[in-house]
């Protein structure tokens, strides 16, 4: 940083939030990366069914296939819209 | 036995070419046999760094087509005759490398030489999929930049799954990070992701880290890899990568900030 740099306003790092952003879209695409080919497909049926007797955003339904050991574990969990 | 390594990042402009050229003449110099082949069908530039454009008769399309052999096609490299290139084609087609041709060829290359470095186009098409399909180890170059992070995490995933040893339940292709176009003076401020940070992010481990440098530049303008110069950070950084993918231990260079002079302090620079 020089004399001049001193005077000038300088921007705050902005690596700690491109850390931050990446590391949650890295992740999320890795937990998708394993998963059979159906389950957007089976994601969007879901949530058409839901819809017809709740009415709840599009990113209400979300779907999960995990591996544990010798066992696929498929998660599903629905937001509900709060009682107002 | 040989091996096949790939050379990709998903990302375009990332330096790819620029690492195949320079790992190819590091591992050359240090007297391995190799052949490395531009996969870039209808883009071919490795030859330009490598400095050989004039000397592109047949390309690899020719020699999967079988308009010639494969020993009319490969160009020895004038500095070192261990090394040779298969330029990619100009014109035709990317769907002319079938499964079938580039096995044919890779297996072929295989028999004459030690490495058979493949560098893979930009992307995740056909071009890409067939660089890194036959792979035993792949080098993925990363810039310290959010997209380029991304799409390596994405040509990560891509090996994992769609590669030959994949599918035959050979065990994964062995993957190498290498960190290109670092500026260890902008991680610092923090304005850059750190050699940490993508490593973190990726899960990963580096096996080179290659500073931003002018001389990556002067070095393609000549056709002459910038592993070949020798006052240079970036192709000392390249040669110690190389060592590493050969089994040596190296410490890491020019991962810190240059330290400045007492003018250079007052005035910028």
């Amino acid at each position: 940083m020089s004399l001049f740099d001193f005077f000038k306003a300088r921007p705050k790092g902005t690596a700690s939030l491109a850390r931050e952003r990446l590391t949650i879209l890295v992740s999320q695409a890795r937990s998708n990366r394993n998963a059979p080919d159906y389950l957007p497909v089976l994601r969007k049926e879901l949530l058409e069914v839901i819809r017809k007797y709740v009415n709840v955003d599009s990113d209400a339904v979300t779907v999960k296939m995990q591996t544990d050991g010798n066992q696929d574990i498929f998660e599903l969990s629905v937001t509900l819209p709060d009682k107002t | 036995m040989a091996e096949i390594i790939v050379v990709t990042s998903g990302k375009g402009g990332v330096g790819k070419t620029t690492t195949s050229a320079s790992i190819a003449c590091g591992f050359a110099r240090l007297g391995k046999r190799v052949a490395v082949v531009d996969f870039d069908i209808g883009l071919r530039n490795l030859d330009l760094i490598m400095g050989c454009e004039r000397r592109v008769v047949y390309d690899f399309v020719n020699v999967i087509n079988g308009d010639c052999g494969l020993k009319q096609a490969l160009i020895k490299d004038k500095r070192f005759d261990n090394l040779s290139i298969l330029a990619a084609s100009q014109t035709r087609d990317k769907d002319a490398l079938t499964v079938a041709g580039v096995e044919r060829v890779l297996n072929d290359l295989k028999a004459d030489f030690d490495i058979v470095l493949c560098d893979s186009p930009a992307g995740i098409e056909h071009g890409a999929h067939m660089a890194m399909y036959f792979a035993d180890r792949a080098i993925v170059v990363v810039n310290p930049e959010v997209s380029s992070v991304r799409d390596s995490d994405r040509v990560l995933g891509l090996m994992a799954s769609k590669s030959r040893r994949a599918e035959l339940g050979q065990g994964k292709i062995a993957e190498h990070l290498l960190l290109t176009r670092y500026a260890p003076d902008r991680v610092e401020r923090g304005e850059m992701l750190s050699v940490k940070d993508v490593e973190d992010i990726l899960g990963l481990k580096v096996i080179g880290v290659i500073p931003e440098s002018p001389d990556v530049l002067q070095a393609s303008n000549q056709g002459t890899p910038v592993i070949l110069d020798e006052n240079s950070e970036a192709g000392m950084a390249y040669d110690d990568a190389v060592r590493r993918i050969l089994g040596e231990t190296r410490p890491y260079r020019f991962l810190e900030p240059k330290k400045k002079g007492f003018l250079q302090r007052i005035f910028g620079g």
